[in-house]
This record gives C-alpha cells, sequence and structure tokens, in this order.
C-alpha cells in the first residue's frame, strides 16, 4: 500500500522538474532572508538566478553543524518567530544544542511524510502504534506522533523509559507497531523475559527503527527475539526528524529518501566532490519544502550510497542504503578507518553475544589500543574459563580477519554497559582526553 | 550421585566479591565449599551452597550471571597419597579432570574433593568400581 500515490509514484522526470521549481523557490527565500546564507552565497559568486538546472546545485556552499553553532539559536530561521509553531533541538553532547523550528505547514507536512512513511513500514489505519521515542526537545517523539495522527492509528504516546510499564501497556493496549531506538527494542525484550513474559507473544507485528546506525545482523536480531519485521527509518533534526527516509516493508533494502521535499547528494567527505548514483560517501540533503529552517547541502555526516534502481514496491523516490556508519563516528585506529557498525556485526554474528557493547580507544605510549567490551550472559557463561577464553579469542581473531586490527576482549558483567533509552553510546575514546 | 553447583561470573572490581556473599546471607544461603578460578579480567567463582535454587534466584535478582552445573564430590582419604589413589585411578579410565576444589568440612576423618568432570557418569562409574566413596548431594548439602 501506498500512502500517497500521486506522489510517491512520480516519474523521474517530474521529481526533477518538481525538485528544481522548489529549490530555486527555496534559494530565493534564504537568499532574501537569511542573512548567513547571502553572506555564503555571496562568497561563492552565485546569485538566486545562477541556479538554473539541477546540477547548478553543486555551486552552492555547504551548510555545517557548526553553522547552527555559530547562528545559536534562531540566525537560520528564514521567518519571524511569531510564525514558528514549534521549536525542537538536538541533544547538545558536543556543545551548544542546534536549535529548528517548525512553521504550521511545515508540521504538516512532517505529519503527512511520517504517515508515508507508517504505510510504507507496513503500518495502517487500526494499528496501535507504541511511541517509544523520546517526547520532547528531541524530534523523535513528536515527530512519530502526529505521523501515527494522521496515517489515523491509535497512537500511545508512550515516550523513553519507565521499561516495566512499556512492557505492561504492549500487553494490555495490543500494540502492534513500535516505534524506538533498535538498541532500546533489544533491551525491551530482555526485560519482558525478566518479568517472565514472552515478548513473542504479543500482538507486535511491525518495528520502525531509527537514531542511531544499526546492521543487518542487528535487525535479524531483532526479528527473531520479537517477532516482527524490524524497518529502519532515517531522519535528522537539521533537516526534518523522523520520515526523511525509510524503508519499505516489500524489499527492506535501502530507505526511500522523499525526493519531493529533500534533495539528497553523495560527496566525497575529504574533497566535497559528488558522487554518482551508488558510490559510497557522505548523505548531503537540500530541503526544498520547508519554511522554518530551510537547509542548503547540509553535510549530515552520515555514511550511505544512493539506489537508483526502480523498487519491487512500486514507489520512484530513490534510495539511501542503510547507513554504514558516521564520519564523527569513525575511528581511526592505527590508519585503519573502524566503525562501530563493523564491529556490531562480529558480536552479533556469534552464537549468544549480545549486541550490548563499548569500545574503548586508548592511546599508550603512541599506539592506539581497543577494547571491546562485550556483556557476558547466561547462553556466554561457563564455570570453565576456557570456555570464556576462546569465546574472547573467537571475537578476537574475527575482528582481526575483518579489520586487520588486533584488540582486546573484555568480558563484562550484565548491564554493565550504560543502557540508554535513546541512543546507545558505543565509543569511549580516551586519546582525546590524553591529547 | 552428582552435586548441584553453582557458578557465578564476577568482573575484576574490588567489592563484587563482597557483594556475593552479602547477598547469599541476606537470603539465608550458607556456602559449603567455593572456588574462585581468575583471570586478569575477570574471574568465576564456584560454589556449593546449602540452598542452591535460592542462591541462584537470589544472585540473578541482583544482576549477576549465575549458571548452574552438576559436579562429583569424592571422599579422599586423608593421609599422603590419598588423593593420587583416586587421580591415578581416574587417569587409568582416561577420565579428564576439568578442575577440582576442596571441601571446606571433613567427612568422618576424610578430606572431602570437589571434580568437575567433562563426563561425570563415567568418572562415577570408575570411583565406585574402585571403591571411592562418592557423596550424594542431599549429604554434601547438610553437612
Amino acid at each position: 500500500m501506498i500512502w500517497n500515490d500521486e506522489f510517491e509514484t512520480l516519474p523521474k522526470e517530474a521529481i526533477e522538474s518538481l525538485q528544481l521549481k522548489r529549490l530555486k523557490q527555496t534559494i530565493e527565500r534564504v537568499y532574501a532572508t537569511v542573512p548567513f546564507y547571502r553572506n555564503s552565497f555571496k562568497e561563492a559568486n552565485v546569485t538566486p538566478e545562477s541556479i538554473k538546472s539541477l546540477d547548478d546545485l553543486r555551486r552552492l556552499p555547504f551548510t555545517l553543524k557548526s553553522d547552527m553553532r555559530d547562528n545559536y539559536p534562531y540566525g537560520l530561521f528564514a521567518v519571524p518567530l511569531d510564525q514558528i509553531v514549534r521549536i525542537h533541538a538536538s541533544s547538545g553532547t558536543t556543545g551548544k544544542p542546534t536549535v529548528v523550528g517548525y512553521t504550521r505547514r511545515d508540521i504538516k507536512m512532517w505529519a503527512e511524510l511520517m504517515a508515508r512513511s507508517f504505510v510504507a513500514a507496513g503500518a495502517h489505519r487500526g494499528d496501535v502504534i507504541h511511541n517509544a521515542y523520546g517526547y520532547g526537545l528531541f524530534t523523535g517523539g513528536l515527530g512519530a506522533h502526529y505521523g501515527a495522527e494522521k496515517l489515523g492509528a491509535s497512537v500511545i504516546p508512550m515516550s523513553g523509559g519507565n521499561t516495566r510499564k512499556q512492557i505492561m501497556i504492549m500487553q494490555d493496549f495490543g500494540s502492534t507497531v513500535l516505534t524506538c531506538t533498535p538498541s532500546y527494542s533489544l533491551y525491551l525484550a530482555e526485560a519482558a523475559a525478566e518479568e517472565g513474559v514472552n515478548i513473542q507473544d504479543l500482538k507486535l507485528r511491525v518495528g520502525i527503527f531509527g537514531a542511531e546506525p544499526w546492521t543487518e545482523e542487528m535487525r535479524r536480531e531483532i526479528e527473531a527475539k520479537l517477532n516482527i519485521k524490524a524497518i529502519d527509518i532515517y531522519g535528522l533534526s537539521e533537516i526534518l526528524g523522523p520520515g526523511v527516509a525509510i524503508e519499505c516493508h516489500e524489499a527492506q533494502h535501502g530507505l526511500h529518501i522523499w525526493e519531493d521535499h529533500f534533495i539528497p547528494e553523495i560527496i566525497n567527505p575529504d574533497t566535497g566532490e559528488v558522487l554518482p548514483d551508488g558510490e559510497l560517501g557522505e548523505l548531503v540533503i537540500t530541503t526544498i519544502t520547508k519554511e522554518g529552517i530551510p537547509m542548503i547541502r547540509y553535510r549530515t555526516r552520515d555514511i550511505t550510497r544512493l539506489i537508483a534502481e526502480p523498487c519491487i514496491c512500486g514507489r520512484t523516490h530513490r534510495r539511501i542504503a542503510r547507513m554504514s556508519g558516521r564520519t564523527d563516528d569513525m575511528l581511526i585506529i592505527r590508519g585503519v578507518n573502524v566503525f562501530p557498525s563493523q564491529i556490531e556485526s562480529v558480536l552479533v554474528s556469534i552464537e549468544g553475544v549480545e549486541p550490548h557493547y563499548q569500545l574503548i580507544v586508548e592511546r599508550e605510549e603512541n599506539l592506539d589500543t581497543l577494547e571491546i567490551q562485550v556483556e557476558v550472559n547466561e547462553q556466554t557463561f561457563s564455570d570453565e574459563i576456557k570456555v570464556l577464553q576462546d569465546l574472547s579469542s573467537r571475537i578476537r581473531h574475527e575482528i582481526k580477519d575483518l579489520l586487520g586490527i588486533t584488540c582486546k576482549v573484555r568480558l563484562v558483567e550484565p548491564k554493565t554497559i550504560a543502557r540508554s533509552e535513546g541512543k546507545a553510546k558505543r565509543v569511549v575514546d580516551r586519546r582525546k582526553e590524553s591529547q | 550421585m552428582k552435586v548441584e553447583q553453582i557458578s557465578i561470573f564476577i568482573e575484576n572490581k574490588s567489592g563484587r566479591l563482597a557483594e556475593v556473599t552479602e547477598a547469599l546471607g541476606d537470603a539465608g544461603v550458607n556456602i559449603r565449599a567455593l572456588s574462585l578460578a581468575d583471570t586478569s579480567d575477570f574471574g568465576i567463582l564456584r560454589l556449593i551452597v546449602d540452598k542452591t535454587d535460592l542462591a541462584k534466584s537470589t544472585l540473578k535478582e541482583r544482576g549477576f550471571t549465575v549458571n548452574k552445573t552438576e559436579v562429583v564430590a569424592v571422599e579422599v582419604p586423608d593421609r599422603p597419597k590419598g588423593l593420587f589413589g583416586i587421580l591415578q585411578v581416574l587417569d587409568r579410565a582416561s577420565v579428564n579432570v576439568e578442575y577440582m576444589y576442596a571441601f571446606v568440612e571433613r567427612c568422618g576423618g576424610n578430606a572431602v574433593i570437589i571434580f568437575r568432570f567433562d563426563n561425570p557418569e563415567e568418572a562415577i562409574k570408575v570411583l565406585t568400581q574402585h571403591n571411592v566413596n562418592v557423596l550424594q548431594g542431599d549429604r554434601i548439602y547438610s553437612m
């Protein structure tokens, strides 16, 4: 099923002419209303009139997260505050939060794109959507909420946390669709088991997971443990929030990015050069319908590639592949590029090993060291030392095979690695502290 | 003929061993025998207690990883070469000892040693054939 047949199945040429029309409007508007853009366009010697084709987009400068911080809080808003009906912000773990504002029309558009996303994921009217994304400044909770209401489903505004109650509500209210971070879904399954509840007996059918990078192996684990279809959703507050792109349940392969509202590009993160479809690089997004904060060539830091091939679901919008990491998450350990997701795929492939892990990177006498902390559970624990040592050395060998680097594996007690109810913290890089 | 043993995964962090013993004490569980195997990162605490299931559930509630395994309690003559005699019997029958540790109390004039075998049935058969006394679980828990 498709929510908006007219727009979701537009032929490529129609999408492109719509994109060009909307891009021109956006460029004119930000040039007139946002001094930051006017200045940066002038520096790059571009005027709104010089944008004549979609290819001209690449003449415009990139917008970075630091530009949002430099213009904190409202400097990038393209409308006066009296037209902004909602303000969200990122967590600001690495400094001041990045603040975003939505006009009434932005909120409507967001709900429309989330409704499309829910339908693509296989949800429908009549579903009981258990929304365990955090409500508040974080866009996840309210973004999914408005989309679920637009869809006409019954939404339970759970927010994150209070795990026991989440399980009780899922049982009693008959939740059929779960929305949360992928790591929290496994935490819910774990907590349910501890309560003596078999989460597989619940009515859950679909899970829509995003807000943190996860792997194909983790998807299989979630699908097996919760007995649901696990769908990957993508979004970021700087662009919109959840619902920028989503996998369709038919293919579960790549996330359709709603091209009538966003123009995606893939660039080489080092040179800024635009790469052709299919090549791996950093995702850059330009919004072409947003009023509150239009974003021109925003560098997402997410690493993916564009899939242009037609999809079996019938939607014509291109797909972005599952995120393989973030340019700012990427660790360089002794010269080797390492993404936490690569380590995760090794761990999840080993029978009985929990996908709860943490990477500790340190520097000892100018040499980088990587320690992988892995939780021991009843399935992997043995009363014999050699069994546990075999497990550590197996993980060590598989990491060495995959990445070519030697690591230390430390088995830790269960629940010692923080279970965030939002995003999991996978990496502790102590090299930065010691420098 | 087998004895229930619980084993607990313990990270090498100060206070963890104390927490285990405190939890068991609070639950009224008495430790009958113990062994701690350790590596640089973690240890495995193996215990024989008077109330195995209660001990296991108590520790699980406190967040520990706990397993239950079966071991064999063997009466060993308390004299030079007492243990050697038994190990020789096992060796001749090609029964491998995974690990072993001594019991806290004595049984009559004899010491008691706990063995972990990869094939406990075979081990018990061999030992009893050679008139080595293998103690029942009930006897051990209430010693």
